[in-house]
């Protein structure tokens, strides 16, 4: 995992998952779509992001095409900071 | 009362009179459909379908997402005569691929997107309807592209608009089944000409009004913001899924677009008044606020109208089998020492309601029994399950049919019903039914899994938890990851159990049932 990767796994661990073992959450674990994180976790996510990496969001940008994995919040943190 | 004719010709009026007038617009682009095209479109669609032996008791599929281009679809199909049967597109392919095979649908409209993997699921079951596949959606074009395509192939000759009888099905909808199967709720033109009547005695749209559609097609409030707003010459703006989730989308898209007339579930508006910026919007072209599917907390309906006190609230029960059949118009300030719900009220003016106890009898006013549905929106019942159609019905002694909802009720001094609770394992999750059972069966298939029991516990705020107890075969670890993609493998995803506990053995009664009290008073 790239270190944005790692950071953002590390939040979803202690924030949703807590006593997950950390080597079940992939790059590739569908987060939105099986249910792993809500609406309002997505909500909290975003917030997250925002806060920590210093973008921005679009409202179309927090949908499960953009947040449903750790690798593709990794491609639109590094997108957004390029 | 007008006539009940087909729900599709309620189109032909505002097509002919306001044909440059917006009828439908994608809120999260530019797409959008004036009437005159709507009725375009779906008129190409009909031809097809007509010219591809769709006729009067067929049935057709629709999986697409939410735009101009279904709601195109939706009334071609019935303009060809048929009933559609719209899935949820983020369920898995496999449920959907089961929905249409099981009401045998004869084509389906599909998203190019879903067309692999939904094809494959459909040939696991050997079906194979005729598909019409969409590139995309958006404005119509992607489905107008479609039928171009098949016509440089053949052309299909103008074929006439079906005149379907009140009796002839519109549309199927399937909700979570109790057995591990959704259930295919059956009505008919007549049931829903018959509510989109009442609703414009009880709401009195106007041809200016902006309507949202926030429902997706497959959940019984899209009844509503399909057909009230269309077939009176108004505006509907389709809520992307994902803005219905967003806040602070939603919010901007009600401002941007000047939605008049709001109807939703109530968890959307619990998250609009929590995190919308509601004060930071323009919402005055908003005048009538409805929501049904579940109990809006008082908490959260309070900061609604507190930050938006202008238009008229109404609270809108019924299960799918009878669309809306009661209603309640909150007053217009919220009393301060309220803690409980509001009630669900009376019910509507074209139906008849009876609370009964558990042997069918009425019960006393002001005491707790299921409330009973008749009248012109009850369902004609279930698809191809006479049995469990049967058992939906009290047995009838007055030639009426009196669907039981299975909610318990109870009728308050002022008249108004007070919804208490439910008469078995089904529970409301952001408005969809979920039938406990239906999780269970799903948990079963898991070879890891040696029992499993879900319940339904409230959280602080009254909202739904589901949460599943597990027991394992040997001392198998399973992740709450695994166990929650394993699920939305078979389900919605809100269907999916937010919370699993794992047991040594699950609590049993004494005659050696899974003790489902014990484990609701686990939390």
């Amino acid at each position: 995992m790239t270190s944005i990767e790692q950071e953002v796994a590390a939040y979803i661990l202690q924030e949703f998952l807590p006593g997950e073992d950390p080597s079940e959450l992939t790059p590739t674990t569908p987060l939105i779509s099986a249910g792993i994180i809500d609406s309002i976790a997505t909500l909290k996510l975003v917030n997250f992001l925002e806060n920590t990496f210093a973008i921005s969001l679009a409202a179309h940008e927090t949908d499960v095409d953009h947040l449903d994995t750790i690798e593709r919040i990794g491609k639109l943190v590094e997108a957004k900071r390029a | 009362m007008p006539s009940a004719g087909p729900l599709h010709r309620l189109l032909d009026e505002p097509v002919e009179a306001r044909g440059g007038h917006l009828a439908v617009a994608d809120g999260g682009g530019d797409g959008q459909l004036t009437y005159a095209a709507l009725g375009a479109l779906s008129d190409r669609l009909r031809d097809r379908l007509v010219a591809g032996g769709v006729g009067r008791g067929d049935r057709v599929g629709i999986y697409v997402r939410k735009s101009c281009d279904s709601v195109a679809a939706i009334y071609g199909i019935l303009k060809a005569g048929a009933a559609y049967v719209p899935v949820d597109p983020t369920a898995p392919a496999s449920r959907n691929a089961y929905i249409h095979d099981n009401c045998r649908v004869k084509f389906a409209v599909v998203e190019r997107r879903f067309e692999a993997q939904y094809r494959e699921e459909l040939g696991k079951l050997g079906a194979a309807p005729a598909l019409i596949v969409i590139d995309d959606v958006g404005g119509g074009k992607y489905l107008a592209q479609a039928l171009d395509r098949l016509d440089a192939d053949a052309p299909s000759p103008r074929a006439e608009t079906v005149d379907s009888a009140a009796e002839d099905l519109a549309y199927i909808l399937y909700t979570s089944g109790s057995t591990g199967k959704p259930k295919g709720v059956m009505l008919t033109h007549g049931n829903a000409v018959a509510f989109v009547r009442w609703c414009e005695q009880a709401f009195e749209p106007r041809s200016t009004d902006v309507f949202s559609s926030h429902a997706p097609f497959h959940f019984d409030l899209s009844i509503l913001d399909l057909y009230l707003p269309l077939t009176r010459g108004a505006s509907l703006v389709l809520v992307p899924e994902e803005t219905g989730k967003e806040p602070k989308a939603l919010a901007d898209l009600i401002a941007a677009r000047r939605i008049s007339v709001w109807y939703s579930a109530p968890s959307t508006l619990s998250l609009l008044a929590q995190f919308g910026d509601i004060p930071g919007h323009d919402f005055s072209s908003l005048r009538i606020v409805l929501f049904a599917g579940e109990v809006f907390p008082i908490v959260h309906l309070r900061s609604l109208r507190e930050q938006l006190p202008a238009p008229a609230y109404f609270n809108l029960y019924g299960p799918t089998e009878t669309n809306v059949c009661t209603y309640f118009a909150l007053p217009a300030a919220i009393e301060a020492e309220r803690t409980e719900p509001y009630p669900i009220g009376k019910v509507c003016s074209n139906l008849e309601g009876r609370v009964v106890s558990p042997d069918g009898e009425d019960v006393e006013t002001g005491k707790e029994g299921e409330l009973c549905i008749a009248g012109p929106n009850v369902m004609v019942g279930y698809w191809g399950l006479p049995e469990l159609t049967a058992g939906a019905f009290l047995p009838s002694t007055d030639g009426k049919r009196w669907y039981k909802t299975g909610d318990i009720v109870t009728e308050l001094p002022s008249g108004d019903l007070r919804y208490v609770g439910r008469r078995d394992r089904m529970v409301k999750r952001r408005g969809y039914r979920v039938e406990l059972g239906e999780i269970e069966v799903c948990l079963y298939r898991h070879p890891d899994l040696r029992e499993a029991a879900v319940v339904a516990v409230l959280d602080a705020e009254g909202g739904v938890r589901i949460k599943a107890h597990l027991s394992m075969r040997g001392d198998k670890k399973l992740s709450i990851i695994a166990l929650k993609t394993f699920c939305s493998q078979q389900l919605p995803v809100y269907m999916v159990p937010d919370a699993f506990a794992v047991h040594a053995a699950l609590p049993k009664t004494s005659t050696d049932k899974i003790d489902y009290q014990a484990l609701k008073a686990l939390g």
